[in-house]
């Protein structure tokens, strides 16, 4: 038997940056992930992290205005303004932590300019400050000597009465169940990139964890909101940072020009993610691309300046697309990227289900809105990773422990049994990748009520057959094909609420652009929309975004 | 085109079956090994197990064997190892025991790296805003925190082959990053303790791990600089230390190794049990006409002088 009293579910940036917050308190806590921390996916972040610093002459209003800007106003205010208040503390915090962050020439932390930002404000390193952050992040992890249960997969809550009591839970290396008790679950399970195909996601962003909290009874909120990266390689769909245009690349369409003076005449390449993406998908639709794409142009930064700053990105131009940036530029398309919708949440990470928390991008607080400036997912994680931490522990001190009932564990076991049983039929991958392309094409760059219906038709079909899901590996030890079934029996759920979203929505606003519907609409939609699961199918509420100093105006690059 | 892949095959439920299983998959110029690898598991053969995730070589998962070398299969494109299409062999990384097909069991490489206190250990006051460092030294440490503990050069460290106590060229690489950071206060002590046996001085420069690394970390190169700093903090009772300066003083003397005085030095002149360990190799040479009973020299063992002189007037 296995009890805790703070389970974290996730050992990416926000899972760690709780843990040690849950440590340094001296709750009883543990972190539960599928993977070993360090291959989570917060080490594919590459340009940086946001930080308005008051010592060197920013200020909070002015990243706080940036991010609600960038969100196209549909992120509460209060909680921007709480992140970019608890930034500059958060930096320090890594920094003095061990985060090798690049430096100016007094030695003190340097920045780069990113997008939808009028001064720079990204700390970073090189192109790898995810990973150097997780690495740091996992350093205080061991030298706290957090609990940790590697490599084990969470397949269900455990829910009584609608409160959440802790998790069921198979260990990969040998197959067998588990129920672990906790008092509090903080839900950091990331993205759900998967859910599409091409994303710039790993394999693992399956998104179990917002269907988790979704067949728990929280309502997961805008949906809709997913980002499109301005800058992946054709065909793989792998990410190059928006460094490469921080640090001064250019995009450029067939006719060699540099579009995006059309579109934002100030901000350029800078412009915020979803405004670059649709320009770059409108030059491709209009018959400007060059083979379907834009070229991404880093040769006038120089090679030494490259490898210095750019080391990944050059590593990945080169392994991935046989590109020597130095020497030629590289053809990118705005391709799926991450989720600014999940589980709601308050600004201490609670969900609507008692004990359930939730972090990082399997959140909304929400601070991303309708579009999440580059270099806010990393503060996002840290700063809200902690706050859930501190809320969790607390609500553990007051809970009693429970005695579940073992009966779910029965029935759970019988889930797996059932997929181990059923002779042959239809295999996982294939039903994700029609999900994943039939959800590109849907709730795309653009999309209209015609193909968002097309996606919800595709999404429902699979629904009907994914009770024929059949696995070939009916062994114990390691079995990754069990894993992918159950994953997409919870992905089948997050394709269902973003495509109920997405319908939901009847305007334009952040990434999610109707053709059909090009114009914000304020009166009727300065409205988050939730999706509750009810019964077998779902139902959308709004609630109304919090204002507080930020009065919603057009929104101009 | 189709492109054959033997895969290593291990079921520790079934451990009978274990062996090489043959695979065609239908692949293009860009496929890269783990494309392929997928293309097995989800349209063929979901039995096998493996571990993945990035795909663009960041999160360090699925370093295996191709063709006998540790790689990581997302960055490698078949091309490159099978440029005509030959059949390519994935077995599991080697130094680990196999839990099933190419997946390993990764708790010796996690302890070692906890071995070394893999964590900044800063000493004094704490100030209230950053560490002042220079971008010099930490775009140096760019270099070593690129180290995404892939297990490569773990698996193909000779050194490991034989002796699994050796800290290894990954949890070295990781200590050196500590030991570089000018934040950390501990750097002797971390020195100290890589000093010991099973420490620095067991790596016996192979270059594999150089070799196979796919983040250019340079392990080797690490651990080098790590011996130089040790003996320079005044850490010379050591084997190793002793080996470098009668390597060195003996070369710079008769322009020749003297191979009896080096092997009497580095275990200590009056390290008596171990000389007396040694003493049936010492036999077995003069059984054989090895036995260097005179130290060689030079001809001309002047001009080897004038070279380190040369070189110790640089430094």
């Amino acid at each position: 038997m296995y009890e805790h009293d703070v389970l974290i579910i996730g050992a990416g940036l926000a899972g760690l940056r709780a843990s040690v917050e849950a440590a340094r308190m001296g709750v009883d806590a543990a972190v539960i992930t599928k993977v070993h921390p360090i291959r989570s996916h917060s080490n594919a972040a590459q340009g940086g992290i946001n930080a308005p610093m008051t010592d060197r002459g920013d200020d909070w209003e002015g990243h706080a205005l940036d991010t609600i800007k960038g969100s196209d106003y549909l992120a509460d205010q209060d909680a921007v303004e709480l992140m970019s208040r608890e930034a500059g503390d958060a930096i320090i915090e890594l920094e003095h932590m061990g985060v090798i962050f690049s430096r100016n020439e007094d030695g003190q932390l340097g920045t780069r300019r990113f997008g939808g930002q009028k001064v720079a404000r990204t700390f970073y390193v090189g192109a790898i400050t995810g990973s150097a952050m997780l690495q740091v992040l996992y350093e205080q992890a061991v030298k706290l000597d957090v609990n940790v249960y590697e490599e084990w997969f969470v397949s269900n809550l455990i829910i009584e009465d609608g409160v959440c009591h802790g998790v069921m839970a198979m260990d990969i290396h040998t197959g067998e169940l588990h129920m672990i008790r906790a008092k509090a679950v903080i839900m950091a399970t990331g993205g759900a990139g998967r859910v599409f195909e091409p994303s710039t996601n790993a394999l693992i962003c399956t998104g179990e964890g917002l269907g988790l909290a979704y067949r728990a009874g929280a309502p997961l909120m805008d949906m809709e909101m997913i980002q499109y990266h301005p800058t992946t390689l054709a065909g793989s769909g792998i990410l190059l940072s928006e460094a490469a245009r921080g640090e001064g690349a250019y995009l450029l369409n067939a006719e060699g020009e540099r579009f995006m003076k059309t579109y934002a005449p100030d901000y350029l390449e800078l412009a915020s993610r979803d405004v670059v993406s649709r320009s770059e998908q409108t030059e491709i639709n209009e018959g400007r691309g060059i083979d379907g794409n834009i070229h991404l142009d880093l040769r006038h930064l120089g090679r030494t300046f490259i490898e210095e700053r750019l080391g990944y990105l050059q590593e990945v131009a080169l392994e991935f697309a046989g590109i020597d940036l130095a020497e030629a530029s590289i053809p990118i398309r705005p391709g799926m990227h991450y989720i600014m919708g999940g589980i709601k949440t308050d600004i201490n990470g609670a969900t609507e289900v008692p004990g359930l928390y939730a972090a990082g991008e399997t959140a909304n607080v929400s601070v991303h809105g309708g579009n999440r400036l580059g270099a806010n997912s990393l503060l996002d994680t840290v700063v809200f990773g902690r706050r859930a931490a501190i809320a969790a522990a607390e609500y553990a001190k007051s809970a009693e422990r429970h005695s579940s009932d073992e009966s779910m564990l029965a029935s759970e076991k019988e889930r797996y049994q059932a997929l181990l049983d059923r002779p042959a039929d239809l295999r996982a991958a294939a039903l994700r990748r029609e999900m994943g392309e039939s959800m590109v094409a849907g709730i795309g760059v653009f999309r209209d009520q015609k193909t968002i219906d097309a996606a919800i038709a595709t999404v429902e079909n699979l629904r009907s057959l994914y009770p024929r899901v059949a696995v070939d590996n009916k062994g114990k030890v390691f079995n990754t094909d069990i894993m992918a079934a159950i994953e997409l029996d919870y992905m089948l759920d997050v394709a269902h609420t973003i495509c109920a979203g997405a319908n939901a929505r009847k305007e334009s606003r952040g990434a999610h652009y109707r053709t059909d519907m090009p114009d914000r609409d304020d009166e009727n939609w300065l409205k988050h929309t939730l999706v509750y699961k009810d019964g077998e199918g779902s139902r959308v509420e709004t609630l109304d975004v919090t204002i507080t100093n930020w009065t919603p105006v057009e929104r101009v690059y | 085109m189709e492109q054959t892949l033997r895969v290593k095959r291990y079921d520790p439920e079934n451990p009978g079956d274990a062996g090489y299983q043959e695979y065609n998959v239908e692949v293009t110029d860009t496929t890269t090994i783990l494309d392929a690898l997928l293309t097995i598991r989800e349209e063929m053969d979901g039995t096998l197990s493996m571990r993945c995730s990035c795909r663009a070589s960041i999160c360090g998962s699925c370093a295996m064997r191709v063709d006998g070398q540790a790689k990581l299969v997302c960055k490698t494109r078949l091309n490159s190892v099978a440029p005509d299409g030959e059949t390519i062999t994935i077995d599991p990384l080697g130094n680990m025991p196999v839990i099933k097909d190419l997946v390993v069991e990764f708790k010796s490489f996690w302890d070692k790296t906890r071995a070394v206190e893999p964590f900044l250990k800063p000493e004094g006051i704490v100030p209230e805003a950053e560490y002042i460092a220079s971008d010099d030294d930490m775009v140096h440490l760019v270099g070593v925190v690129n180290c995404i503990q892939c297990g490569a050069c773990v698996s193909d460290c000779t050194v490991l082959e034989v002796d699994d106590s050796f800290l290894g060229p990954a949890a070295l690489a990781k200590a050196y990053r500590f030991v570089k950071d000018p934040r950390d206060g501990h750097q002797k002590d971390r020195l100290e303790d890589l000093n010991k046996p099973s420490g620095v001085w067991d790596c016996t420069r192979c270059m594999q791990c150089v070799e196979v690394c796919p983040k250019d970390v340079d392990p080797m190169g690490r651990i080098m600089v790590l011996r130089d700093m040790a003996m320079e903090a005044g850490f010379n009772n050591t084997s190793g230390s002793r080996h470098t300066e009668s390597f060195a003083k003996s070369v710079k003397k008769n322009g020749r190794l003297d191979e009896m005085k080096l092997a009497v030095d580095s275990m200590g002149k009056f390290n008596f049990p171990a000389l007396i360990a040694e003493a049936p190799v010492g036999l077995r040479a003069i059984r054989k006409g090895k036995f260097p009973w005179k130290a060689h020299k030079s001809s001309e063992p002047d001009k080897v002088k004038q070279v380190f002189e040369k070189i110790e007037g640089n430094k």
